[in-house]
């Protein structure tokens, strides 16, 4: 078996809702609530869900942005090949660590600082970890530049943010994630507030930059279309759990769960002779397998196919 | 690919280095910040011009000082009587009678002995501009040259010092409120509540009750009272609006730290809402002298507002554009330098914000 | 044959700004049958909005119409004063923004204000009828009538927009311009929306025009379609045909990016390069600098850009066409 770069168990993260002038705890609510999962070396992860269903506050957590509440995150150290937890990693060694988990964000027009220009943008990485003298940081940034397509890289060095595309913006993003030759990379829908016709040759460029460079994605998206063209297994996140998780096409052909089966039956198909059919809700199958396994919370159906069991009935709909 | 110590001192050197030429290539592309840098070097210059004057002995205390310097310039009239119906044969209007070198016998009542014809030996207060005082004297024989150039060492100390007093206070507090957040920043909000609703003039006039105000004294208590007021609470909502971008968060992930972020991603762009604010200041505190003066409640010999001040209780505030070298110097100082300020501001302002540069 | 409700005849609009004249809508014409449903679909910037707000002749100020006619019930609508305009808006053509949700005075209640819509336009009308009018067009759209008495900030993102149709329905339009309405909604809710448009359109007999970005959406929502690039209409005609058998190669290579969650999984098109700048004046099909394989013809911009009629009822631009 393959190994993980990334293994998360029962995470949480847990809001408190304060009010009042001695602002007192009026209640938790629980934004990400017992989530595992694991991504192997190579591979990518879709977590799909609707807006509000935590799965940014999972991939905040992950990347250490948000402090968690509870739970384990375990990531592949480069050096030893371990999985190690990085709870107890001294200032020095969780900076270090950083050079390994990067992110791309969803807005291109927000994401890199207006102020400075291309070169610096992508050299920040280098300069906050200072690696190499500043012919090697240039010769760094020329070369990434041209990786992700914005050639020659002279044109674009000098220029600001404000002075590019939205697409050539989401490359400047990658570029600077990919400095630091990352082995993981969170992705937070990079590519839903780009045009059709942009989108794919982004979605395109970072399937290849994960097959050369050997990447792994968790790729947050509401859109269980693109996630089904940029990852291996697709996780469905609802109300903080993650409800269903299996490999992209064992998912989107045979969904279990009765939310996942509603996400798929409303997702409109690009072809106006396919009938889309309406999806009622039906328990049935779910109750069957919360009765066979009364103790568990995710139970395999076959094939690392899991399901979530805890009880939906008063939440859908 | 760790460099040692040393070399990394040495690199951030040299970064440092580009940034400074790269941002002043910037500004200096900027005309309108140009303009603006020379208008406010001109008036520094006249500010080191005066003790320059002073000290190589070009001009004498005794009658350059802008506050107890006295120069004597004599004149010899003509008496005469103004005609009672016009146009006459020698005046057009009203008005330009009495003409150059002449005086109306009307105004030596005091000196009775005078008849028309006579010539009368008198000191000319305020004298227009000539050679020897470009700008005239004032109405006490004060060379105005002399004061406009007081006037800015005046302007300069108490505008740049309260300016960058007050936005440095308030460019901190305001970023470590948002930065920090929690109880730092609900305690620096309540602080800047408070001051904000001290109201800022009556309590100068308390403060002058008790001690002898200076200009830096009064620098000190602007720039500390501007500093801890209102402009905290906007530079704060401005920081936490910066915080919470991408960018942060991505610089974040990759490890910087609180001090990194700090300055290199929430400074910058905060930078041009406290540039604003220090121009405002400028001009604020340079008002906020005025009034005092004129209030007397300012331990100051000499600056624009006394010379305003003082050209408007003796009257010639009000009478057109005869003694204009008692008012408009210092007024266009006023505006010019405060004009000034702004204009640099602006140009700052495209070094920071590169969507206002031209390509 | 049903009558042809809207017809839109050489439409073209540009825009004075600071950098020069921006032709935003270029030689448009396209008809809309009662009771059809028509989409409009682009990348953003190529002028599908632009051609709503000319519809209501609601452009900003200093959007020109430089000619063309807009023809509802054979009314032209080009050139009407504002005071005529006011009776035709709402009553001939309502529309459903983009993020439409967002319009609710934050203030008032949602019945009251469709009440102040319905009032505008019929003023004889009782208050007991009007609020038999509303419960009546929420029972349409899938709202309680208790959502009448709430204030905007009571509702979800989805049922505001839901009362957004409602009060584009107020005044029984013959017309409804659908302008993304479910862009910054959840899949699930766009869903729900799109249903009820669909249900509503049907029960009603209403003409629609829905405009959106998302070619799955016309698919699933139209009847007629065209495809925007560069402020023309590159093609046009039946959506069954246009996705069967697209003759435009920037139709063919929208249809190759989108991605979709049944069929087999396949390798999509990836579309390089920007949309042109409207500034500029070109001859030629506009998309040759982006097309894929575009022939000599092509390039050398001799042809002019104009729809012709391919198969019947199905058109697309000469310059693609005429290259292969």
């Amino acid at each position: 078996m393959s190994k993980n770069i990334i293994e998360v168990k029962n995470l949480e993260k847990y809001y408190e809702i304060s009010g009042g002038f001695f602002s007192r705890t009026k209640g938790v609510v629980k934004a990400v609530d017992d989530v595992s999962f694991e991504i192997p070396v190579g591979e990518s992860l879709g977590l799909v869900g609707q807006s509000g269903c935590g799965k940014t506050t999972t991939a905040r957590s992950l990347c250490l942005l948000d402090p968690k509440t509870n739970g384990e995150i375990n990531f592949l150290n480069p050096e030893t090949q371990k999985l190690e937890s990085i709870d107890d990693l001294d200032d020095i060694e969780l900076k270090n660590f950083r050079r390994n988990i990067q992110m791309i964000f969803q807005d291109p027009y927000e994401s890199l600082n207006p102020r400075w220009t291309i070169k610096d943008i992508i050299l920040e990485p280098l300069n906050i970890h200072n690696i190499g003298n500043l012919a090697d940081r240039e010769e760094a940034v020329k070369e990434i530049l041209k990786t992700v397509g914005l050639t020659p890289p002279e044109n674009y060095m000098p220029r600001y943010p404000h002075e590019l595309s939205g697409g050539q913006r989401q490359r400047v993003s990658i570029a600077r994630t990919l400095i630091m030759k990352p082995k993981f990379v969170v992705c937070d829908e990079p590519t839903s507030m780009l045009d059709v016709s942009i989108r794919i040759s982004i979605m395109d460029l970072m399937l290849n930059l994960a097959k050369d460079l050997g990447i792994s994605y968790l790729y947050i998206t509401h859109d269980l279309a693109v996630a089904r063209y940029m990852c291996n297994r697709i996780a469905v996140m609802f109300n903080g759990k993650i409800v269903e998780i299996a490999e992209t096409e064992k998912l989107l052909s045979n969904p279990v769960h009765p939310y996942t089966k509603r996400l798929i039956s409303s997702i409109p198909v690009p072809d106006p002779k396919y009938n889309r059919v309406e999806y009622d809700l039906n328990y049935d199958e779910l109750d069957e397998i919360i009765k066979n396994n009364p103790d568990k919370k995710m139970v395999d159906i076959g094939g690392e196919h899991f399901i979530a069991t805890h009880d939906v009935k008063d939440i859908l709909y | 690919m760790s460099n040692t110590l040393k070399e990394q001192e040495e690199l951030q050197k040299q970064l440092r280095k580009e940034a400074i030429r790269k941002n002043w290539k910037l500004f200096s592309q900027s005309k309108l910040g140009m303009i603006g840098l020379y208008i406010v070097a001109f008036f520094l210059f006249l500010a080191l011009l005066q003790p320059f004057l002073f000290i190589t002995g070009i001009w004498n205390p005794a009658i350059y000082d802008p506050v107890v310097g006295y120069d004597k310039i004599s004149a010899n009239l003509l008496v005469i009587e103004c005609p009672k119906e016009y146009p006459s044969e020698k005046y057009e209007s009203y008005e330009d009678c009495p003409g150059p070198g002449e005086v109306n016998i009307k105004k030596l009542y005091m000196a009775p002995d005078l008849e028309v014809g006579d010539y009368y030996d008198t000191f000319i207060q305020p004298a227009p501009p000539s050679r020897t005082h470009l700008l005239g004297t004032d109405s006490l024989g004060r060379d105005v040259f002399s004061q406009i150039m007081e006037g800015s060492q005046v302007a300069f100390v108490l505008g740049l010092l309260s300016a960058t007093l007050g936005v440095g206070i308030s460019t901190i507090l305001g970023t470590i409120a948002a930065f920090f957040g929690g109880r730092v920043d609900a305690y620096l909000m309540r602080q800047s509540d408070l001051v904000l609703m001290l109201p800022s003039l009556p309590l100068l006039f308390i403060i002058s009750a008790f001690a002898e105000l200076k200009v830096w004294h009064l620098a000190i208590v602007l720039g500390v009272l501007g500093g801890l007021g209102g402009s905290v609470i906007t530079i704060k909502s401005q920081a936490l609006q910066v915080k919470v971008k991408p960018y942060v968060d991505s610089a974040r992930i990759t490890g910087g730290s609180k001090w990194q972020i700090l300055f290199q991603h929430i400074l910058p762009n905060v930078a041009p809402l406290a540039l604003l604010f220090m121009v405002f200041s400028v001009t604020g505190a340079i008002a906020s002298e005025s009034v005092l003066s004129f209030l007397g409640l300012l331990n100051i010999d000499m600056s624009w507002g006394i010379m305003i001040y003082l050209s408007q209780t003796d009257g010639f505030i009000f009478s057109g554009l005869d003694f204009w070298w008692l008012i408009l110097p210092a007024g266009l100082a006023v505006t010019f330098l405060a004009g000034g300020f702004y204009l640099v501001g602006r140009g700052l302002d495209e070094v920071f914000n590169p969507r206002l540069r031209k390509r | 044959m049903s009558k042809e409700v809207l017809v839109v005849d050489g439409l073209n609009m540009h825009y004075e700004t600071l950098d020069g004249l921006v032709q935003a809508v270029k030689d448009v014409s396209f008809t809309l049958k009662q009771g059809e449903s028509f989409g409009l679909v682009g990348e953003s910037g190529c002028g599908k909005t632009s051609v709503a707000m000319s519809l209501l002749q609601l452009q900003p100020d200093n959007a020109k119409i430089s000619s063309g006619s807009i023809k509802l019930d054979g009314i032209e609508l080009v050139g009407m004063t504002e005071k005529e305009l006011r009776t035709v808006r709402w009553d001939g053509i309502s529309i459903v923004f983009q993020g439409a949700m967002n319009a609710w005075n934050p203030v008032a209640k949602i019945g009251e204000q469709i009440r102040e819509a319905i009032r505008e336009h019929r003023p004889d009308n009782s208050k007991d009828e009007n609020t038999e009018k509303i419960t009546e067009l929420f029972n349409i759209v899938g709202l309680d009538s208790s959502v009448m008495d709430r204030y905007p900030h009571e509702l979800s993102g989805g049922m505001k927009q839901r009362a957004m149709i409602a009060l584009a329905l107020s005044c029984d339009p013959k017309v409804v311009i659908a302008d993304e309405p479910t862009t910054a909604l959840d899949v699930v809710i766009q869903d729900q929306i799109l249903k009820e448009l669909k249900k509503v359109q049907e029960l009603l007999g209403l003409s629609l025009i829905y405009i959106s970005h998302d070619i799955a959406v016309i698919a699933e929502m139209t009847n007629n379609m065209a495809v925007m690039y560069a402020g023309s209409i590159v093609e046009l005609g039946p959506t069954k045909d246009v996705f069967s058998k697209p003759k435009h190669a920037y139709t063919r290579l929208l249809l190759e990016s989108t991605p979709s969650v049944v069929g087999e999984k396949k390798k999509l098109r990836s579309l390089d390069g920007e949309p042109p700048s409207l500034i500029d004046e070109k001859k030629g099909c506009s998309f040759s600098p982006r097309c894929p394989a575009p022939s000599k013809e092509c390039k050398n911009q001799e042809l002019e850009m104009k729809l012709i009629e391919v198969v019947k009822g199905h058109y697309a631009d000469q310059c693609c066409v005429e290259c292969g």
